[in-house]
């Protein structure tokens, strides 16, 4: 297998205040490979967000990586200064945010906002950066792009600015992309087209992605692989066809019987019993347990083992297995 | 856009012929100007001659449309206590408050802007939170108590700077200035300084809340994630963003400095027209005080007038001319 474009090794993230430390990522390990979009799902505050912004290294402080390595395309960057980092970001990793009515700078044009981020990072003239703006702009699938580089913000759509948002995080080609929620803001209508051209983008330039969500759907729609946060720690990971189809670890189960679909005519949604423990009231042992039906004694005093291999996995004491889910 | 401008040129003209009436009024209700100009020794057939001849009995209106035509060509009449044309005894000292007022405002923007983004950038530094803590005197100290210690200390104690007057001026005709000369110059340093101190701190403090909000915008951490360099975040995405404020306060705050320029003037003083509006206050020389009014009313009008367009220019938001449309 080709070296994975992001791994994460173990991340952990803390956050110290002053009633002690709090971790919103705990021992969180994955790989993308190139041209794979990764899934991350969970609650708010599961630590989908934290991890993302610790990979670009974005972390506000006092948030930092306390354990655990970054590697891109096999080099560590977690240990990155803020001037290698400043290399990083843009030029190989990519960054979406959730809100696109508020990422761009509404007094600068996206034009100058493009240009900008280019001449930054590749080696060429101003024209041709100009060139290459209007061109990213037509691949994302801005109306006669070439037009609209004088434009402000302001003079585009939701989605339209979705688009140039993206546009702007691709524009130095990068390896790798990190959507943070990037339809969370958008019409339903619209959100399907940015999942699209998301999912187009990354099979067009082989780039790997990490695509953050709690939108069991769009989860469903694009990623190849999903990883189920809960409390800061992976639940689960695997390949999308099992973690819908046959969720290992009762909290993807119950997350997954929560989710409505319109096909399915169930009477009733299932719901999950409590709600996500507070990152200063985490509970011993399985951070789920007080929440899980399978619990006992074991996954009160320790947290679940990782069971399955390292592309399928999930972290329980008493995983679901095959036989009994079709039981 | 013209539309836009053309509508605020129209209201800054009803401010004006409000503040018109004001000054206007001065003549009217301030005392007689009939008992100011002749003396105890007086008919009743003198005052009303004399009335007659100044047009003073002719109706309010009448007075108030002469007076603005007056105005308007710069003919704010005689002065009572030096018996010269108001608009000349005005020209000769402008230059005096203008340069002071300028290298003011100058000292205010550039020092103002400048500690403001940086005592945000480096929010927890130690430089930062120093420059805060000094710049609550400048906020919180009055100009005339400024003024004295700087001429206790540059003056007095160590004779660095002169500490009244404007030295050696060059007059080029229409203008005079201190701009040439060193001792012109070096006149300015105390003066400017007393008289931009509140502007500058105020400035400051208000680049900095207002740049420490804008730094915690999205675009400015998408800005981040897109690998910009600090000082491009910092001065083009965050800057810019903090100045649509920044330039309402600085305008009126610039406004303020030259009318506010009477204390530093009195102190220092200083040959321009606060000191001049000062003495007139003093030997109740109508035409010069309402002269003073309708300059004052003038500048802050025209800077507001300036602010607006300003803000049109920074904030493409406002440009309403529909041009990608």
């Amino acid at each position: 297998m080709d070296m994975p474009v992001l791994s994460l090794r173990n991340l952990t993230v803390d956050i110290p205040t002053r009633h002690g430390t709090l971790r919103p990522v705990d021992d969180v390990s994955w790989d993308i490979a190139a041209g794979e979009i990764l899934g991350v799902v969970g609650e708010s505050g599961a630590g989908k967000s934290m991890t993302g912004n610790a990979v670009i290294g974005l972390l506000d402080p006092p948030a930092h990586i306390s354990a655990g390595e970054v590697l891109l395309e096999g080099e560590r960057i977690d240990n990155y200064t803020l001037a290698q980092m400043r290399r990083v970001r843009g030029k190989r990793i990519g960054m979406v945010f959730q809100d696109p009515l508020t990422s761009l700078n509404p007094l600068l044009t996206i034009g100058e906002q493009l240009s900008e981020t280019i001449l930054r990072h590749l080696d060429v003239s101003r024209s041709e950066a100009d060139a290459r703006a209007i061109q990213g702009l037509d691949e994302v699938g801005i109306p006669s792009a070439r037009n609209r580089m004088g434009a402000y913000p302001h003079e585009f759509s939701g989605g339209m600015r979705q688009r140039v948002v993206i546009a702007l995080a691709l524009c130095a080609e990068p390896t790798l992309l990190i959507a943070d929620e990037p339809t969370t803001a958008l019409d339903v209508s619209v959100q399907a087209q940015i999942i699209a051209l998301l999912k187009r983008l990354c099979r067009e330039r082989g780039m790997a992605a990490m695509l953050v969500t709690h939108d069991m759907g769009v989860i469903a729609e694009t990623a190849d692989r999903v990883a189920v946060m809960y409390a800061g720690r992976l639940a689960e990971i695997g390949p999308v066809s099992q973690i819908v189809g046959q969720p290992r670890h009762p909290y993807t189960d119950g997350l997954m019987a929560s989710t409505p679909a319109a096909s399915a005519g169930q009477a009733r949604l299932r719901q999950i019993p409590g709600a996500m423990p507070r990152l200063n009231r985490m509970p011993d042992g399985c951070a789920f347990h007080p929440r899980c039906p399978r619990a006992q004694d074991k996954c009160r005093v320790n947290p679940g083992p990782k069971v399955g291999t390292a592309d399928e996995r999930a972290a329980c004491w008493f995983p679901i297995e095959q036989d009994e889910a079709a039981a | 856009m013209l539309a836009y401008i053309i509508r605020r040129v129209f209201q800054s003209v009803i401010v004006l012929l409000a503040v018109g009436l004001v000054a206007f009024s001065m003549f009217r209700f301030v005392g007689d100007p009939i008992e100011n100009l002749l003396g105890q020794e007086r008919t009743v057939q003198d005052v009303e001659r004399l009335r007659e001849a100044l047009g003073l009995n002719d109706p309010f209106a009448v007075q108030y449309a002469r007076f603005l035509g007056r105005a308007v060509t710069g003919d704010f009449g005689i002065s009572y206590r030096q018996s010269r044309p108001v608009s000349q005894i005005i020209a000769e000292r402008a230059p005096a408050t203008l340069e002071l007022a300028f290298v003011s405002g100058v000292l205010a923007l550039t020092v103002g802007i400048g500690l403001g983004v940086f005592t945000a950038i480096r929010r927890d530094g130690w430089a930062a939170n120093i420059i805060m803590s000094v710049s609550l005197i400048g906020v919180s100290l009055p100009t005339f108590l400024i003024g004295i210690l700087l001429i206790y200390l540059f003056g007095v104690q160590l004779r660095w700077l002169p500490t009244f007057g404007r030295g050696d001026v060059v007059d080029l005709g229409w203008w005079t200035t201190g701009f040439l000369t060193s001792s012109g110059l070096k006149s300015l340093i105390l003066p400017s300084i007393t008289l931009g101190l509140f502007q500058m701190t105020l400035i400051m403090r208000l680049v900095r809340s207002e740049m420490l909000e804008v730094l915690r915008q999205d675009y400015i951490r998408f800005a981040r994630a897109r690998g910009l360099s600090a000082k491009s975040v910092n001065f083009r995405h965050a800057l810019k963003n903090t100045m649509v404020p920044v330039i309402t306060v600085t305008g009126l705050q610039l406004g303020a400095i030259i009318a506010f320029a009477i204390i530093t003037e009195t102190v220092f003083q200083w040959p321009g027209v606060g000191l001049l509006f000062i003495n007139a206050v003093q030997f109740v020389d109508i035409p010069v005080m309402a002269a003073y009014l309708m300059l004052i009313s003038v500048m802050f009008v025209m800077i507001n007038l300036l602010v607006d367009i300003l803000y049109v220019w920074v904030d493409p938001r406002l440009r309403i001319d529909g041009r990608h449309t």
